[in-house]
């Protein structure tokens, strides 16, 4: 019976954003991600860390694969889910999101996961209830995530164990400005030790940004001859509402991602994106299914560190 | 604290579970195939040193952190890492190891993990060394150093086993409760 002494444990109830992880919390949850890698690939995909508790899916905003992959990764771990999705008028009938947390705790519930298109509902529910929340998306804010799936699938494809990640230069192309993503994956990266480039048109790329230690730059073409990795975000046509760009096909002609562009980067450069894909807009089709595109094993890995999440997440107390 | 196996004694008491795996599996059909699975994260250095010692087809090591039945207890979540059975467990004939059998949890999480691989034809179940204290119907088939009789522990007393490479030496040792050491 013996035990591995560790001074570090696991200290978080929430999982709100990463830029409120540490750089042990980060390795930390991704080491335990490792852990469950191996449980969606053998015979019987389930094991019982969760079982008898309850997480409670609380999307106000349309989301499908997000929403299956935190569903199968509860299952995975034999806790029980419950969804509730759907516009906002339809979950909350009117009432504060607040009510609706409590509401939803009251059943019972150990985890909620949110998803809301207002930066900072996240943090409201976890001010408003006693369960862990997990957010799976806020506004314009974090999908914390996301982000760590991401570093996740970096750190395995550059086989960096640890994930210390120096010397590891990253492009996030794209809709900077609006793409929670993006924050997510910026705040891990910097914190890990990677040298992040953001890359988009000016309407697209506030030079705040540069504050926090990204280098900035509106030319894809720059960029792609010294990066390992380029993280090509979706256009959100949904959260673009003025005329950031003036048409689709322009976008795609100074920041699509195509096979002559992919031939002018490093060799192994690895691709990534978060999906759904607007093909020939962000990343060519022939880009997306060659051999550089990780973002099929990036789906993968999504259950594995949202499984290490739920169970992290339920095993604080206070 | 006492030392109550030095490396010559670990490695005499290593030496007699291997033998008396090795009788076992002679006496079975010599159709079986056998593998050495290792609980960690001492379980798993002792199959190592075991399968030195015997033929085996198969060495796996067996991460039991997700299958604990202690999870809702106070306390933060136990490291997970990874299962490491890059074979198929259906049909074999399995010997788990662990260092040191007490309760039976980590044994009665260890084989349900097990079953979750696939259906192994038997499990076999070999402990450096059984200090009794049972929680759950288990037996070990083959035990190395038996502190498991009423006089051998006072209570409260732990047992430590040491095993390299994980620990800087090969020891076994009884401390009173409280006393505790950096385990590597």
């Amino acid at each position: 019976m013996s035990e591995d002494k560790s001074s570090y444990s696991w200290p978080h109830k929430h999982l709100l954003g990463v830029q409120d992880l540490s750089v042990a919390d980060i390795c930390f949850l991704l080491k335990t991600a490792r852990g469950f890698e191996q449980v969606s690939t053998r015979s019987i995909k389930k094991v019982p860390a969760l079982r008898g508790k309850v997480v409670a899916n609380l999307f106000f905003e349309d989301s499908t694969r997000t929403r299956s992959s935190f569903t199968l990764a509860a299952s995975r771990l034999s806790a029980d889910v419950i969804d509730l999705s759907g516009r906002d008028s339809s979950i909350s009938k009117g009432e504060t999101l607040s009510d609706t947390a409590r509401n939803i705790e009251a059943m019972g519930v150990d985890v909620i996961v949110c998803r809301h298109q207002l930066s900072g509902a996240a943090v409201q529910i976890a001010k408003s209830v006693r369960c862990s929340v997990i957010n799976a998306g806020d506004g314009q804010h974090e999908h914390p995530t996301q982000g760590l799936l991401d570093i996740y699938t970096l750190a395995m494809k550059l086989g960096r164990d640890t994930f210390d990640l120096s010397g590891v230069t990253v492009a996030i192309v794209g809709d900077i400005a609006h793409s929670r993503v993006a924050r997510s994956n910026m705040y891990g990266l910097l914190k890990l030790g990677a040298h992040v480039i953001l890359v988009g048109p000016p309407t697209l790329l506030p030079s705040a940004f540069a504050d926090l230690g990204c280098e900035l730059c509106h030319s894809l073409e720059d960029v792609l001859g010294r990066v390992d990795a380029l993280n090509m975000l979706r256009i959100q046509f949904e959260r673009l509402t003025s005329q950031a760009f003036p048409s689709l096909r322009e976008y795609a002609a100074y920041f699509g991602l195509t096979s002559e562009r992919l031939a002018r980067a490093k060799k192994d450069v690895i691709v990534m994106h978060p999906g759904p894909i607007n093909r020939g807009v962000e990343v060519d089709s022939d880009v997306a299914d060659g051999p550089c595109s990780v973002i099929l094993e990036q789906v993968a890995n999504g259950l594995a560190v949202r499984m290490a999440t739920f169970f992290l997440v339920t095993g604080v107390d206070t | 604290m006492r030392v109550v196996a030095d490396k010559a004694r670990v490695t005499g008491l290593i030496d007699n579970l291997a033998q008396a795996i090795k009788q076992d599996m002679a006496a079975m059909d010599g159709q079986s195939q056998w593998a050495i699975v290792g609980i960690r994260s001492r379980g798993d250095v002792l199959a190592q040193r075991l399968a030195e010692r015997i033929q085996v087809t198969h060495v796996g090591t067996l991460d039991i952190a997700l299958y604990r039945d202690d999870l809702s207890e106070v306390g933060p979540q136990p490291i997970v890492r990874t299962t490491d059975i890059p074979f198929d467990v259906d049909g074999l004939q399995v010997v788990l190891v662990d260092d040191v059998l007490m309760s039976g949890r980590s044994i009665r999480a260890a084989l349900q993990s097990l079953m979750d691989l696939g259906r192994p034809r038997r499990v076999w179940l070999s402990v450096l060394v059984d200090r009794g204290g049972r929680e759950f119907p288990i037996q070990p088939d083959h035990v190395g150093l038996d502190l498991s009789q009423a006089d051998v522990l006072s209570s409260g007393e732990r047992v430590d086993v040491f095993v390299q490479p994980t620990d800087d030496r090969d020891e076994i040792v009884i401390r009173p409760s409280g006393e505790t050491e950096q385990m590597g």
